[in-house]
């Protein structure tokens, strides 16, 4: 389990040049842009980046809901299924992530990885996250 | 063959055709790898051990240095693939298809990350993987790994 910053994005993604572009929903749009630090064989970005991308905007995507909730709420990674869709050509790549529930101890979030056509992603992320209410 | 238990060990390798360390010498040194900077550790029939330096730039969280998850994914991403070659004997082009990491605990500040992947099933097609990650001791997993890559290029489009 991964604790998280609350608001802005975190080192790691700052190092990759990752940003806040817009939002889907409300939920923030993480741009990556292409980089010789995000390749895996030449010309294709590398599976762990586009899994931090992932990761990114799942947690962004949670804290938006957690603050629309009116939640100051923390909260904690428990795990990450990544399917790889297509490969990620040396490109600008955008990622967005989906609450599909948040209860009291825990979130599902679904997030997408994409670059020309959202419709098509070049991967997909599943993700379980442990829910840390405030102490009273 | 099948009988056999993981090779946990550190017992030296049999097949001289596949030589993780020299692979990756180019897989952890350059593009993400080498933003991460992974070193090889060891390796034994099916298995491989890479790792990466905690870093500042790689924190999850500046206020308690604890180390990004995605670090521990490319880490087991890599030690997974090369575990595919190294039992296999020999290179042949793959992609990852799925990777699943549960974070059983944080990687804390100052901490260096290990990444152990294990080929445990291979077919003409599909390597089958699973793994771990440790801070320097393996009884004491911070994440474990399972995961499916798929051969390209000459069998599969």
């Amino acid at each position: 389990m991964t604790g998280v910053r609350v608001s802005g994005l975190p080192p790691y993604a700052l190092a990759l040049d990752m940003m806040i572009e817009g939002d889907i929903n409300g939920a923030p749009v993480i741009a990556m842009p292409f980089a010789d630090k995000v390749q895996g064989r030449p010309g294709f970005l590398h599976g762990g980046a586009i899994s931090g991308l992932l990761e990114m905007a799942a947690i962004a995507a949670i804290h938006n809901a957690l603050r629309t909730k009116g939640s100051d709420a923390s909260i904690k990674q428990v795990n990450v299924t990544i399917d790889f869709m297509r490969g990620g050509l040396g490109q600008r790549t955008f990622a967005v992530g989906e609450v599909t529930r948040l209860g009291r101890t825990m979130a599902n979030v679904e997030a997408r990885a994409w670059q020309n056509d959202r419709d098509k992603p070049i991967a997909m992320g599943q993700m379980h996250y442990l829910i840390r209410q405030p102490k009273a | 063959m099948a009988s056999d238990k993981p090779d946990l060990g550190t017992i030296i390798p049999k097949n001289a055709a596949f030589d993780p360390a020299l692979i990756n010498k180019l897989m952890g040194k350059f593009g993400h790898g080498g933003f991460l900077d992974m070193d090889y550790v060891g390796h034994g029939n099916d298995w491989v051990e890479l790792a990466v330096d905690w870093r500042e730039d790689l924190v999850a969280d500046p206020e308690t240095g604890i180390l990004a998850s995605a670090v521990v994914i490319s880490l087991m991403d890599n030690a997974t693939s090369l575990s595919i070659w190294t039992k296999l004997g020999e290179f042949r082009p793959q992609v990852t298809m799925d990777l699943r990491i549960d974070y059983l605990r944080p990687s804390p500040s100052g901490a260096r990350v290990f990444g152990r992947g294990i080929c445990y099933h291979l077919t003409q097609s599909i390597g089958f993987v699973r793994g771990f990650a440790h801070n320097g001791d393996p009884e004491d997993p911070l994440a474990h790994a399972s995961g499916t890559f798929i051969r390209v290029g000459d069998r599969v489009s």
